[in-house]
């Protein structure tokens, strides 16, 4: 099972990576939303993939009768969702804003904070 | 609940039993402080008179719990305290020693001048935008990464202290801020990223993520995991978060659109929690690993604080300038980092506190020159020294600080960090922190000629221009800060080489985890 999951993973990054070296902000947005869900597959296959039961203890057990899945990645998993989730939601307003604001969403064109045509500085009295 | 477990069960061996120390609970208290001002502040989000008072008072507050907290730690060791009672390393770890409490007292003390100055510099419409509880859940965001104990809360604390700068960073919505605030968006999710595959792979590998754990476990997987890559892709991640070279162009792209004071704060806080953590983890969890890259993190710190200053010499606007000369310190750190033993650790941690203190007052004397003198542009800006002598003479101090000249704060971290280098046979390392503090001292010179000492124009208006009190005093006081740790650096040092020898030696730290009997 790990090798399937690890190739989707690399194919995951493999497109994430592609798109966040395009110059149009709307391809690297889409780009981060892809990243976020191959870390997560990443985290998963690390906790190690194995077919158990839940990770429920049953009433009057202290500790669980068989086997069970790993809960510890799917927690971490769920962390980096919700944060990664509100990420995308403040990046994609952003870029709504800075496409609406400047005009463009090429990041080539976006020069705003760094002019291509800057003075010199002074160079004497 | 209805289902009890039986009465046999032995509790002891899952949960710590013995009552939490008093003084214990100054390791969460910072963090739950921030958070809980950051939600009362937002609640009273509208009366903007309020908002400072506040969080001034909250941040007062702050140093003095921060200043408990390094005593407590200075006295008794590391603590370590374990949310939920479970028994490390289940329970997620806050475990404070001598480093994370000294930089979360220098960020308390940064943070509070940033608010006192945010009075005059964050106009009503700032506040109503949520400056202050911003701040606030930053600096919940900055002490959490500085005193947390487990990797995964480490991500989450940077992420916290994230998403509060991408708030701060775009208020006011000018074209500049947002133009700014997309590529240092993007460019730090994608670090912090790559700081969670890493954390992936580390869990994977150690199947824990509490950082004491993981420093015992080290010794047993060490030869037969990959860990140098590990270490790789962490030192990668922390170095784009603290904006080394190559991987720095988010830095001076966005820190000069924000408000000044918002640029004063990033500049001393966010950049020093990436070497935080790159201390944290390189240096304490896996060092020979770090031994094994210490050539790459050379040869970045002193691309970084070559370019760093080079980039600082061919800037026209002084808030970019200082942004280069932000990046230019991140390289001192780096190679003290590289250095390693007790003198290179302790030079970047003495290094990262003085950066801390002088940059955040360099970006406030840039906002008090530009309200002096109409601008940021060094060929508007002159005169400065006709228009208030004590305001220039706190700037020079600062110049000669930042590059590194006795006898102010910026000396004795170069000392220790050059005296080191050159006991490791790295001379070029030592010489390119030499020629990177001639260059900044260039630099600088050059902006205190142009700025402060060319005469103004005739159509100027001549004599004294008044400050206002709350721009004045942050300023006065974190340059009394930086003069009075160069004139008495002994107090200072002896902390930062307990610290070096705690991060290099971390008994201490594994047996406040783990104590006596309960190994991992």
């Amino acid at each position: 099972m790990e090798p399937v999951f690890a190739l989707l993973t690399g194919i995951f990054l493999a497109i994430a990576i592609y798109l966040l070296m395009s110059k149009f902000i709307i391809r690297m947005l889409i780009g981060v939303a892809i990243l976020g869900n191959a870390v997560n597959l990443l985290i998963f296959t690390s906790g190690r993939i194995m077919r158990g039961v839940p990770p429920v203890i049953g009433p009057g057990l202290d500790v669980p009768a068989g086997p069970v899945a790993n809960p510890l990645p799917q927690a971490l998993i769920l962390t980096a969702i919700v944060i990664s989730f509100s990420f995308f939601a403040f990046l994609l307003v952003l870029s709504w804003r800075a496409y609406s604001t400047l005009g463009t969403d090429n990041t080539d064109e976006m020069r705003v904070a760094e002019p291509d045509d800057a003075a010199l500085p002074p160079l004497g009295y | 609940m209805a289902a009890v477990s039986s009465p046999s069960a032995d509790l002891s061996a899952a949960l710590v039993l013995k009552p939490v120390d008093a003084l214990d609970w100054l390791v969460i208290l910072p963090v739950a402080w921030c958070i809980g001002i950051g939600a009362i502040l937002m609640m009273v989000r509208h009366r903007t008179f309020l908002q400072p008072l506040i969080a001034i008072a909250a941040l007062g507050v702050l140093v003095g719990l921060d200043a408990a907290l390094l005593w407590h730690v200075s006295q008794n060791g590391p603590v370590t305290m374990v949310m939920g009672r479970w028994l490390p390393p289940f329970g997620i770890a806050f475990t404070v020693d001598l480093t994370g409490a000294l930089f979360a007292l220098m960020a308390a003390v940064v943070a509070l001048a940033g608010a006192v100055a945010a009075v005059t510099d964050i106009n009503g419409s700032g506040r109503r935008y949520g400056f202050y509880p911003l701040l606030m859940l930053l600096m919940a965001g900055v002490s959490g990464a500085f005193l947390t104990g487990d990797v995964f809360n480490l991500y989450v604390w940077f992420e916290v202290l994230l998403i509060s700068s991408f708030g701060l960073l775009v208020l006011g919505s000018e074209r500049e801020q947002i133009d700014g605030a997309v590529k240092y968006g993007f460019l730090n999710l994608v670090a912090t990223t790559l700081f969670l595959i890493a954390t992936g792979y580390l869990y994977g590998i150690f199947g824990t993520l509490n950082m004491a754990d993981i420093a015992a476990k080290a010794v047993e997987v060490r030869g037969t995991a990959p860990l140098t890559t590990l270490i790789a892709l962490f030192v990668f991640a922390f170095a784009m978060k603290a904006a080394a070279f190559p991987v720095n162009f988010w830095l001076p792209a966005s820190y000069h659109t924000p408000r000044i004071v918002v640029s004063a704060l990033f500049a001393g806080l966010l950049t020093k929690v990436g070497i935080y953590a790159l201390i944290r983890v390189s240096v304490m969890l896996f060092p020979l690993e770090r031994q094994e890259l210490s050539l790459v993190i050379a040869l970045a710190g002193a691309l970084t604080m070559i370019t760093g200053a080079l980039g600082a010499l061919a800037q026209t606007d002084t808030r970019r300038l200082l942004g280069y000369l932000v990046i230019s310190g991140i390289g001192s750190m780096l190679a003290g980092i590289a250095v390693g033993g007790s003198g290179g650790i302790g030079g970047t941690v003495f290094y990262a506190l003085h950066s801390m203190v002088v940059m955040t007052a360099l970006y406030l004397a840039a906002g008090l020159a530009a309200r002096l003198s109409g601008g940021f542009s060094l060929s508007s800006l002159r005169g400065l020294y006709t228009r208030h002598a004590l305001f220039s003479a706190l700037s020079l101090m600062l110049f000669f600080a930042v590059a590194g000249l006795p006898p102010f704060s910026g000396f004795w971290p170069k000392v220790m960090l050059v005296k080191s280098a050159l006991d490791t046979g790295a001379w070029w390392l030592a010489g390119a922190l030499l020629l990177a503090g001639f260059l900044t001292m260039i630099a600088t010179g050059r902006l205190f000629l142009l700025a402060y000492w060319r005469p103004a124009g005739a159509a100027a208006p001549s004599g004294e221009v008044a400050l206002p009190a709350t721009l004045l005093l942050p300023l006065i006081a974190l340059t009394a800060v930086s003069v009075l740790i160069g004139l008495f650096p002994e107090m200072l040092l002896g902390l930062v080489q307990k610290a070096a020898l705690t991060l290099n030696e971390p008994s201490r730290y594994l047996h406040s985890v783990f104590p006596a009997g309960s190994a991992p």
